[in-house]
This record gives structure tokens, C-alpha cells and sequence, in this order.
């Protein structure tokens, strides 16, 4: 019975010594538990010394190669992290009309522009890493990797938005052509 | 001498004794219920948030995935309450002189945490992990519910033990298709028991009841 009702209050374990993700502190200065990173420390496992994967640039230079061979796996890794992080401003095409824009925010340009088209990958992974702009970073919210998964999966925006018929394998041709474009 | 109480107050004494056996049964019960209700458990109760934050608004409205928010949610025990940028990737053209919206901006300018009033929140004795259980095909709305129609983020679950140890006994009953789990408009199918075997074995679900599976 009384194990019952004290079953009722929270007490002892239910508070322990020790920080839950974001839960506030006392004992900082500014009240966080999650604390920065001291100036001039790198946190183990966060070395950036490849040049190429880590800022899309070798000697300040926007690279036009991927850093690691990208497979059908990774594409379909870079839609669906486009589809996340991009289409609500770029559009699920890239067009740019997405939702975001309709609702007042600036407007992007259309990946499809020649500009764009001609742009070099690593102006793409720069843009993703520093923003652009309007455009805020993505650095904390997307890894490096999955940058580079969304700047190849563009590079396939960029084609199947400009392919004529004859891009198609001649076996998906007469699917196509049944169910129109 | 005579006696002070009459023969008949016997039976007075045994309804008593007797009587005390329900009574203790009913504070008991009493007990329960209160220890279940949404009293308790804080189900349905909307919290007071620093910014009025609609889900229903980000998520039905405008079509965004919970991932553009909550970042680590596949990859981590944590899935993440987006920090101030994220917000501000937005509202630094959207609404932004809003008066609404001040504390995210005085957040951003100040590079101060905004600090959110948590809606879930184990003690700190039981441990949780989202990463496992997206991986293993358990959606967000099986324990976080319909949060795209929440204009205020409320409680759907108790999260009480009995309510995590249901599920680990019978997941069958719960899990679903692992590309579905995002999906708030998830409706099992007819044959959920049939389907949630063949997941079972294909995902290689353990039947996870050990106390330290969560108390560690
Ligand atoms: C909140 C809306 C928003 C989101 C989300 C967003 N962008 Fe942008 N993006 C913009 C705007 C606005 C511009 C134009 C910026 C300007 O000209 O000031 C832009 C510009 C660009 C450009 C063109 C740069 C140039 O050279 O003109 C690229 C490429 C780009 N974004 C890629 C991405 C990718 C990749 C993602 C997803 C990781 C993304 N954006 C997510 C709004 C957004
Ligand atoms: C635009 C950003 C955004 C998106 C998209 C988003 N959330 Fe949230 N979420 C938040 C913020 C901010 C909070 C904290 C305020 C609150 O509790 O409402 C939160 C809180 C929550 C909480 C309560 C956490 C706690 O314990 O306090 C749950 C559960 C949740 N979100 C689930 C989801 C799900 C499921 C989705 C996808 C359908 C989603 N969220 C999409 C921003 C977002
Ligand atoms: C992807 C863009 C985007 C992000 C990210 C975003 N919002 Fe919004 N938010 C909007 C848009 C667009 C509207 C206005 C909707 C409309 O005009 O219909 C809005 C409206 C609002 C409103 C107005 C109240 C309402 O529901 O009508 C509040 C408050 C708000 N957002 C808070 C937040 C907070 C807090 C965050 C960060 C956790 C956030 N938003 C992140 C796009 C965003
Ligand atoms: C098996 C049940 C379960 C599933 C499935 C689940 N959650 Fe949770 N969620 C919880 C529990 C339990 C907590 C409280 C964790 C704590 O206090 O340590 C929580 C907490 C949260 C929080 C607050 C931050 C945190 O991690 O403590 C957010 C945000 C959240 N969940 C979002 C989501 C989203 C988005 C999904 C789907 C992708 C999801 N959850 C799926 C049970 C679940
Ligand atoms: C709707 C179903 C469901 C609910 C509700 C649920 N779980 Fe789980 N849980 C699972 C499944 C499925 C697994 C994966 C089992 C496996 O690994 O085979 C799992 C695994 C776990 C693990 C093992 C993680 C690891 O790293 O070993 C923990 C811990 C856990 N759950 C805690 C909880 C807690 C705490 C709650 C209640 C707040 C809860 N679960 C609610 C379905 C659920
Ligand atoms: C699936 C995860 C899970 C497993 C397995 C589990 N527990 Fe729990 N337990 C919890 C959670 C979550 C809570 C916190 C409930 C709450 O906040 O009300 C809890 C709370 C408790 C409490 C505090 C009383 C209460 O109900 O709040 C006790 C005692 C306890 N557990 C004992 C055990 C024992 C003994 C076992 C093994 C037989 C066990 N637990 C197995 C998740 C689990």
C-alpha cells in the first residue's frame, strides 16, 4: 500500500547527477549543458585535414571531381537528404518554387540555369557548408558526406531536367512513351 | 457487571474489519487511477512554450519532415530540439519583424538557448534510444502520435514502463514497414498481426524484457 502511493512521488533516481542532452545547468554561465567547443580544440573524430571532402576546394579552388565514388546508394541517400533539407525552398525538381519561397522568402535561382549547370561540384558543397546570401549554412545539420550526396544527386536534377529521348535505355523508352511524360 | 457493548455490535465489528478490505482495495485503485490519469501522466496537456511552435503549421502545412528539425533523430539516443538557426533559416525573411517571434530573435542575436519546456522526459534512471527503434520499423506516431495535428505539442503516451514493456512483448502488433516511419498518416493494414510477423523476422526483433535493457 504505501509502496503504492510513494510510487507516487518522484524523488531520489528520478533527479540524478548527471546532464540528459540540452538539459539545462546551473553551474555554466550561460546555462548550458552541451557545452562549445574551447577556442583552438577539435573534438576527436572531427580532424578536418582532407582538404577536398571537408570544404570542397583544393587551394581555394572549387574542385569539379567527388572526393569518394559515388554509387546508386549514395544517390538515392542525396534525394532523400534533398528532399529534406532543400525542397521546401528548391522545389522536389530543383526549380526553386518551393513552399517556403511562396510563402515570402526570397526567391532561388533555378539550378537549371546555365550558370548553375556549368558550376563546378565543389561550388555546390561550398554553398551547402557556408550558405549563400539568403541562404543559411547547412554545416551543423548535414555531414560532409551526405553534402556530397546531395551535390551528386543535383548533378542528376540538372540531367534528367535538360535529357532528350535519346538519353533513355532504349528498354524504359517504351514506357515512357506509353505513359507520357 | 454487565456488558458494555450488546451481543448484536459483533457484527458491527466483523462489517468493519471486512469493510477495511474494500476500503484499502479502493485507495489502492484510487491510487492507480490517479497515478494513470492524465493528471499524472500530463496526456493531452499542451505546454506553455516560449514561442507558440505549431507543428501542425511546419509539418501539414508546409510539408516539412521532422529531420529538418530534429537532426540526430536516426543516427542517436537523442533525437534533437533544433536550435535557434534552424528557425532562423526561415524566419529571417518570414514573419520577421513578428512580435511572436522576438524570442528567437533575441535568441539568435544573443546566441542564448531558447529554452523550450520539454514534453517528454524519462526520469533519469530509464534509459531510451531513438535510433534502434526507427531502425527496427517503430514510427513516430506510434508513441509520439499525430504530431502534425498538434497546434501545441502535447503528450500522446504515458511513457510509463508498462506502456514501453507492452510494446517489447508484442511488437508485432506495432511494427511497420522501416521507409514508413516518418510517415504521420500511417494506417496498419488489415492483416497488421500477419505483417508485423514477417517484420519480426526480417528485421531480426528480440524480444527486449530484461530490466537492464533500460535501467543500466
Ligand atoms: C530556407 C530556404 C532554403 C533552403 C532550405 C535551401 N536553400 Fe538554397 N537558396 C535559397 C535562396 C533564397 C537562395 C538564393 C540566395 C541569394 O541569392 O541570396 C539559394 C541559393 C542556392 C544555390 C545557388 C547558389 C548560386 O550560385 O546562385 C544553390 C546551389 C543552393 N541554394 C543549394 C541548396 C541546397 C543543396 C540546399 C539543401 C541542403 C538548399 N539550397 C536549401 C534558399 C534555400
Ligand atoms: C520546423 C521545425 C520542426 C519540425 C519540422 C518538426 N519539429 Fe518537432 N519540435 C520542434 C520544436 C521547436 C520543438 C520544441 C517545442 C515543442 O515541444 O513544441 C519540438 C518538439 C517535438 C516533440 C516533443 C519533444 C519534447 O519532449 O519536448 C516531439 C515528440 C516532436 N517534436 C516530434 C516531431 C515529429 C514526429 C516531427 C515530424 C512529423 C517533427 N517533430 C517535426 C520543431 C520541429
Ligand atoms: C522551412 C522554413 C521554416 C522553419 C525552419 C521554421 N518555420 Fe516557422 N513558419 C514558417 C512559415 C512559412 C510560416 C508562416 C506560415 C504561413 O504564412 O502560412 C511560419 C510560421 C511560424 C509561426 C507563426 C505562428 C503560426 O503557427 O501561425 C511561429 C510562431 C513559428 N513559425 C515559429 C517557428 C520556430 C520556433 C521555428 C524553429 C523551431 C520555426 N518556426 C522554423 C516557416 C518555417
Ligand atoms: C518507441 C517510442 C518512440 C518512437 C518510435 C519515437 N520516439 Fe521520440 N521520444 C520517445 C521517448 C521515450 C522520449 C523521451 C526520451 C528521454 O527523455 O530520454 C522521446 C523524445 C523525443 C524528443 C525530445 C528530444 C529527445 O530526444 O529527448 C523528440 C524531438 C522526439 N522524441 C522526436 C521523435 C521523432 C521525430 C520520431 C520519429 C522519427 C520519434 N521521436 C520516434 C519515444 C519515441
Ligand atoms: C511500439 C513499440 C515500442 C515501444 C512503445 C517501445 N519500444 Fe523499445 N524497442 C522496440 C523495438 C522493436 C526494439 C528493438 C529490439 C531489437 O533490438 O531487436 C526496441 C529496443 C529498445 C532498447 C534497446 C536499445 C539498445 O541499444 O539495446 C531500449 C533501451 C528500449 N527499446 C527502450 C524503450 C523504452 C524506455 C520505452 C518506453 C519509453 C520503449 N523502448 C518503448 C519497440 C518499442
Ligand atoms: C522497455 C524498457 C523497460 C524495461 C525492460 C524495464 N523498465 Fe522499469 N521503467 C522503465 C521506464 C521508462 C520507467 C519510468 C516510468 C515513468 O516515468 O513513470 C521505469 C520505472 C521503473 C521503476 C520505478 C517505478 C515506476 O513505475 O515508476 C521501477 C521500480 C522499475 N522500473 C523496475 C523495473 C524492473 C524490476 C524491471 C525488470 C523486470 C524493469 N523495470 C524493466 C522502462 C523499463
Amino acid at each position: 500500500m504505501a509502496w503504492v502511493l510513494l510510487g507516487a512521488c518522484r524523488t531520489d533516481m528520478h533527479v540524478q547527477p548527471r546532464y540528459k542532452s540540452l538539459e539545462p545547468s546551473p553551474f555554466f554561465d550561460d546555462g548550458r549543458s552541451a557545452r562549445p567547443l574551447v577556442e583552438g580544440t577539435v573534438a576527436r573524430g572531427h580532424l578536418r585535414i582532407d582538404e577536398h571532402l571537408y570544404t570542397g576546394k583544393v587551394n581555394g579552388v572549387d574542385v569539379d571531381t567527388f572526393p569518394f565514388p559515388m554509387d546508386r546508394a549514395m544517390l538515392e541517400r542525396g534525394r532523400e537528404r534533398f528532399n529534406i533539407f532543400c525542397s521546401p525552398c528548391h522545389d522536389r525538381t530543383g526549380s526553386g518554387n518551393g513552399i517556403i519561397p511562396q510563402r515570402g522568402f526570397r526567391h532561388p535561382p533555378s539550378n537549371h540555369i546555365d550558370r548553375l549547370r556549368k558550376a563546378p561540384v565543389g561550388h555546390f558543397f561550398d554553398v551547402i557548408t557556408n550558405g549563400f546570401g539568403a541562404m543559411y549554412s547547412f554545416a551543423s545539420r548535414i555531414p560532409p558526406r551526405d553534402r556530397w550526396a546531395i551535390v551528386a544527386y543535383i548533378r542528376v536534377l540538372q540531367l534528367s531536367e535538360n535529357a532528350t529521348m535519346a538519353d533513355v535505355p532504349p528498354e524504359a523508352r517504351v514506357q515512357l512513351q506509353r505513359e507520357g511524360p | 457487571m454487565a456488558q458494555i457493548f450488546h451481543r448484536s455490535t459483533n457484527i458491527l465489528s466483523r462489517l468493519t474489519i471486512y469493510g477495511a478490505l474494500f476500503i484499502l482495495a479502493g485507495l489502492v485503485w484510487a491510487a492507480y487511477i490517479i497515478y494513470s490519469s492524465p493528471y499524472f501522466t500530463e496526456v493531452n496537456v499542451a505546454r506553455q512554450q516560449p514561442v507558440p511552435f505549431s507543428h501542425k503549421h511546419h509539418v501539414s502545412g508546409l510539408g516539412l519532415d521532422c529531420r529538418f528539425c530534429h537532426t540526430s533523430v536516426e543516427e542517436s539516443s537523442f533525437a534533437g530540439i533544433p536550435p535557434t538557426e534552424t528557425c532562423m533559416t526561415c524566419h529571417s525573411q518570414i514573419w520577421s519583424d513578428s512580435p511572436m517571434l522576438e524570442p528567437v530573435r533575441a535568441s539568435y542575436r544573443n546566441n542564448t538557448s531558447l529554452e523550450w519546456t520539454r514534453v517528454y522526459q524519462l526520469p533519469g534512471y530509464a534509459y531510451f534510444n531513438h535510433s534502434i527503434h526507427l531502425n527496427k520499423g517503430i514510427g513516430c506516431s506510434t508513441c509520439h502520435g499525430r504530431v502534425d495535428r498538434m497546434p501545441l505539442t502535447y503528450r500522446e503516451n504515458p511513457m510509463q514502463m508498462q506502456w514501453c514493456l507492452d510494446c517489447h512483448r508484442n511488437v508485432e502488433r506495432y511494427v511497420r514497414p522501416r521507409e514508413d516511419v516518418f510517415k504521420m498518416d500511417y494506417v496498419p493494414p488489415g492483416d497488421q498481426l500477419a505483417l508485423g510477423e514477417k517484420l519480426v523476422k526480417e528485421y531480426k526483433i528480440q524480444k527486449l524484457t530484461d530490466c537492464t535493457t533500460c535501467h543500466r
